[in-house]
C-alpha cells in the first residue's frame, strides 16, 4: 500500500480520531481549508466541527486552549502552521505545558500533541523557513519528535497520542511528499534513535528533512569506497546517546548535519555529547553541516546554497580522511 | 673535519635540547672533554666529546632542540686547519630560525590514536600523519604497530627539529617531570613487550660481609665509610667476569657482550623518576673509590647534572630498594641490557645452617634476565656466584 508522509498524518490523526473519542484537531485551517499541507483534508466531514475546530490566527490562544483541553481530560492534537509562527506560543508551551506537571507536584498531566510544520526548501522564504527544533528541544518536560520516514509520521504520532506529557511534532515541509510502501503503519517507539544505514568508516547523524539528504551522502560515499552508519536521530528530546556513542565506538568519525544554525544548534549539543562519552574513539575532529548563518533566502539558488545539502555532507565526510583518502 | 653529534643518552632519548656550550670556535678539546650540557627528558647532562680536535664551529645555538644524531658541532682534526666550514647543510640548521622547523605546535594525534598508540606501544614520534591537518590517525598508528612488527628497530630516526619557546625554570621542571614519566614509560613498556624476563631468587646471609664491613670502617670518618651497596655492586661485577652472558646487550637478535663492566644504579630522584646511570669499569675499582663514585654519582644524579657517558653506558643494572624497607625486588630490564639484580632490605631473619636454627642478618636478592641471551641454570649460577663473593669480602 503506496501512502506519503502527508498520507500518514493524516491517518494517524483519524485512526486515533475513531479510537478515542477523547482525540480532537484544532489549529489554522485545519477544517475547511483541509489544513495548510493538506493533512487533514476530508476531515471536517467524518469527524464534525465539534472535533476539528478551525481557529482564529492567535497561536498563543488556541495552543492555550489545547493544553487547557488536555488538563480537562481531552486528547487534542494541535497543528501550528509553522515553527515560525509557534514562537507566538512559547509561552503557553515552554512556562504552562512543560512546567505543569513539575509545578503542581505531580497532579496535572498535560497530554497535548503539538505538531508543527518546520523547515526550509520550498520558497517560502524568512517568514516560514526556520528549523527552530532545538529552541524546544532545550525544555525539560517535554518530547521533542522529528519522523523522517512515511513509518515514523504514523507511528510517532500515534504514539505521542499515549503519552501523558506534552509531545511536540516536527514534520518537514520537504517530507510531506515523500512516499513509501510499508509493510502496515502501526504505532512506533518515541525513545530511540534508528540506524538507517550501517557502515564503519564514519558516523552521519541527521534528522527530520536532512535524513534523506544524509542517506543520498552515503550512498555517494559508499561507491567511493566509504562506508556510512546513518542515524535518524527520530527524537530530539531526550536523546539517545546510547545510539550515538555505540556507533561513534565503531567509526571513530562523526558528522553531524542538522538544518538549523549552527551556533547554538542540535548539532552542537550532540557534537558535546560525544567529546564527553567517546573523546577517546575519535579519529578526527567532529565535523557539522548546518545551515548558513542568514535568515532563509526566498531566491532558489541562494535557499539552496544555505541548506545542508548531500554534496555538503559528501565533502565534510570526505574531510574526516585527511590524506588517507 | 669531524662532526659532533647529539649522543643517544640511553635507549629512550630520542631528542635534547642544547643547554649551554663550554667551548667556542677556536678551543681545542681533548679526548673526554666535556664540551656542552643537553638537557634531556631526564636531566641536565654534560655531554663528553670522544675527539682529540679544534672547534670550528657550532652548529645548534643554545635552546634549540635537536634529535640524536644531529650534528652539533664541527671539529677539526689536530693539524687540520680550523675553518668555518660553508656547507649549506649545516649553515641552514645553525640558523636562529630554522626553516626546517615545523609551526610551534605539538604533535597532532587523533584521541583514539593515541590511545591505541599507549596500548600498542607505538612511538608517536616515528608515525607519520595522513589525518586532517596531517594529523595522526588511528589507520596510521595500527600501521606503524604492524610495520613495526616485522621490521626489526631500525638506528636513529630521522633528524627532527622542534621549535622551543623560553620556559621558566618550574615550567621546565614540570615539563621535564611530565617528559621523565613518558621516557620511563616508554622504556618499561619496550621492555616488557620485548625482552622475555625470567626471574630468580636468592637469600644471602650478610653477617660475614657486615663484620668485615664494620670492621673496615671502624675509625673511618662518616663520610669514608663503606655501604653494603658497594659491597653489592662490587660483588655483581665481579660475578659478570664468570657470567659474561649478563653483561652486555641484545641486539639486532643477538647479544652483544660488554668489554667492560659498567653497572647502572637505579637512582630514585626526589621530584620523582629514576635514572639507572652508569659506575665504569666496577670490576677494576677498589671498594673506597667505589664508595666515592656512588656517592658522587648519586649527587648529581639527583642535581640533575649526569654525564653523557654514564647515561649511555650502562651494561647490567643494580637496583636496591632495601632502604625502603621492602624484602625484595624484582627488576624491570633496562633496554638493551639483559639482566637486573635486585637487593632488598638487609634484616634479621631465621635461618637454618649446618642443620641448626639460627638468627642471621640476610638479604634477599633477585635476578630478572632475559630469556633471550641467557637461561634460568646459568642464571641461579650467577646469582649462586654473588651469593659467594659475598661471604668473602675480603676478596672483594
Amino acid at each position: 500500500m503506496k501512502t506519503t508522509y502527508r498520507g500518514a498524518v493524516h491517518d494517524a490523526i483519524a485512526d486515533a480520531m475513531r479510537a478515542d473519542a477523547r482525540v480532537v484537531l484544532l489549529g489554522e485551517d485545519v477544517g475547511r481549508y483541509g489544513g495548510t499541507y493538506a493533512v487533514s483534508k476530508g476531515m471536517l466531514e467524518e469527524f464534525g466541527s465539534e472535533r476539528i475546530r478551525d481557529t482564529p490566527i492567535s497561536e498563543l490562544g488556541f495552543v492555550g486552549i489545547g493544553i487547557g483541553a488536555a488538563l480537562g481530560g481531552l486528547r487534542p492534537i494541535v497543528e501550528v502552521m509553522t515553527v515560525n509562527f509557534s514562537l507566538l506560543a512559547l509561552d503557553q508551551i515552554v512556562n504552562t505545558a512543560a512546567a505543569l506537571r513539575h509545578m503542581s507536584n505531580g497532579q496535572f498531566s498535560v497530554p497535548v500533541v503539538i505538531r508543527m510544520a518546520t523547515g526550509a526548501g520550498r520558497q517560502l522564504a524568512a517568514q516560514h523557513s526556520h528549523s527552530l527544533e532545538n529552541w524546544y528541544a532545550h525544555v525539560p518536560g517535554i518530547t521533542v519528535l522529528a519522523p523522517a520516514t512515511v513509518a515514523d509520521a504514523y507511528g510517532m504520532l500515534r504514539t505521542a497520542l499515549t503519552n501523558p506529557d506534552p509531545v511536540v511534532i516536527f514534520e518537514h515541509v520537504g517530507l510531506y511528499n515523500l512516499s513509501a510502501d510499508p509493510d502496515e503503519l502501526v504505532a512506533t517507539d518515541i525513545s530511540r534513535a534508528v540506524l538507517r544505514r550501517n557502515g564503519n568508516d564514519a558516523t552521519v547523524i541527521a534528522y527530520g528533512g536532512c535524513v534523506p539528504k544524509a542517506l543520498d551522502a552515503a550512498e555517494e560515499l559508499a561507491a567511493g569506497g566509504i562506508e556510512c552508519d546513518v542515524i535518524d536521530l527520530r527524537v530530539l528530546r531526550p536523546l539517545d546517546d546510547t545510539t550515538i556513542l555505540e556507533s561513534v565506538r565503531r567509526t571513530h568519525r562523526v558528522v553531524v548535519v542538522d538544518e538549523a544554525w549552527r551556533t547554538g544548534s542540535l548539532a552542537a549539543e550532540i557534537s558535546s555529547r560525544i567529546v564527553e562519552g567517546a573523546f577517546y574513539e575519535l579519529d578526527a575532529p567532529i565535523a557539522r553541516v548546518c545551515t548558513m548563518e542568514v535568515p532563509i533566502p526566498y531566491a532558489k539558488h541562494l535557499e539552496d546554497a544555505a541548506l545542508p545539502q548531500s554534496d555538503k555532507i559528501v565533502a565534510a565526510v570526505r574531510g574526516l580522511f585527511g590524506d588517507a583518502q | 673535519m669531524i662532526e659532533f653529534a647529539m649522543p643517544a643518552l640511553g635507549a629512550d632519548m630520542d631528542e635534547g635540547m642544547l643547554n649551554e656550550w663550554l667551548v667556542k670556535p677556536g678551543d681545542t678539546v681533548t679526548r673526554g672533554q666535556i664540551v656542552a650540557v643537553v638537557e634531556t627528558t631526564k636531566a641536565a647532562v654534560e655531554i663528553e666529546c670522544w675527539h682529540d680536535g679544534v672547534v670550528a664551529e657550532l652548529l645548534v645555538p643554545v635552546g634549540q632542540t635537536v634529535a640524536v644524531g644531529t650534528p652539533l658541532a664541527i671539529l677539526a682534526e689536530p693539524g687540520e686547519k680550523a675553518e668555518t666550514s660553508a656547507k649549506p647543510a649545516t649553515t641552514a640548521v645553525a640558523g636562529p630560525a630554522p626553516e626546517a622547523a615545523p609551526v610551534g605546535h605539538r604533535l597532532w594525534v587523533s584521541p583514539v590514536a593515541r590511545r591505541t598508540a599507549a596500548s600498542l606501544g607505538v612511538d608517536l614520534k616515528t608515525v607519520s600523519g595522513t589525518g586532517p591537518q596531517a594529523a595522526i590517525t588511528l589507520h596510521d598508528v595500527e600501521h606503524a604497530a604492524a610495520t613495526a612488527h616485522h621490521e626489526a628497530p631500525k638506528a636513529a630516526p630521522p633528524p627532527r627539529q622542534v621549535a622551543t619557546e623560553p620556559q621558566s625554570a618550574a615550567e621546565r621542571a614540570r615539563a621535564r617531570g611530565v617528559a621523565m614519566r613518558a621516557s620511563i614509560g616508554a622504556a618499561m613498556s619496550r621492555s616488557k613487550r620485548e625482552i622475555p624476563h625470567y626471574y630468580l631468587s636468592d637469600e644471602i646471609i650478610l653477617d660475614t660481609a657486615l663484620a668485615w664491613l664494620s670492621e673496615q670502617n671502624a675509625g673511618q670518618p662518616i663520610t669514608e665509610r663503606l655501604l653494603p651497596a658497594v659491597l653489592q655492586l662490587k660483588a655483581v661485577a665481579l660475578a659478570t667476569q664468570r657470567f659474561g652472558e649478563f653483561n652486555g646487550f641484545w641486539r639486532d637478535d643477538h647479544f652483544e657482550p660488554a668489554p667492560g663492566t659498567h653497572v647502572g644504579v637505579a637512582i630514585s630522584l626526589r621530584g620523582g623518576g629514576l635514572v639507572a646511570p652508569a659506575i665504569h669499569d666496577v670490576a677494576e675499582k677498589q671498594l673506597p673509590e667505589l664508595m666515592a663514585d656512588l656517592t658522587d654519582l648519586v649527587g648529581r644524579a639527583r642535581a640533575g647534572s649526569l654525564r653523557s657517558s654514564e647515561m649511555s653506558d650502562p651494561t647490567i643494572t643494580v637496583t636496591n630498594l632495601g632502604d625502603k624497607g621492602v624484602d625484595s625486588v624484582f627488576g624491570v630490564i633496562y633496554p638493551q641490557q639483559v639482566a637486573i639484580i635486585g637487593f632488598g632490605k638487609p634484616a634479621q631473619r631465621v635461618v637454618v645452617v649446618d642443620g641448626g636454627i639460627r638468627v642471621a642478618t640476610t638479604v634477599h636478592s633477585s635476578l630478572a634476565a632475559d630469556h633471550r641471551a641467557s637461561d634460568g641454570a646459568r642464571g641461579a649460577l650467577f646469582l649462586a656466584e654473588i651469593n659467594r663473593l659475598l661471604q668473602q669480602p675480603h676478596e672483594l
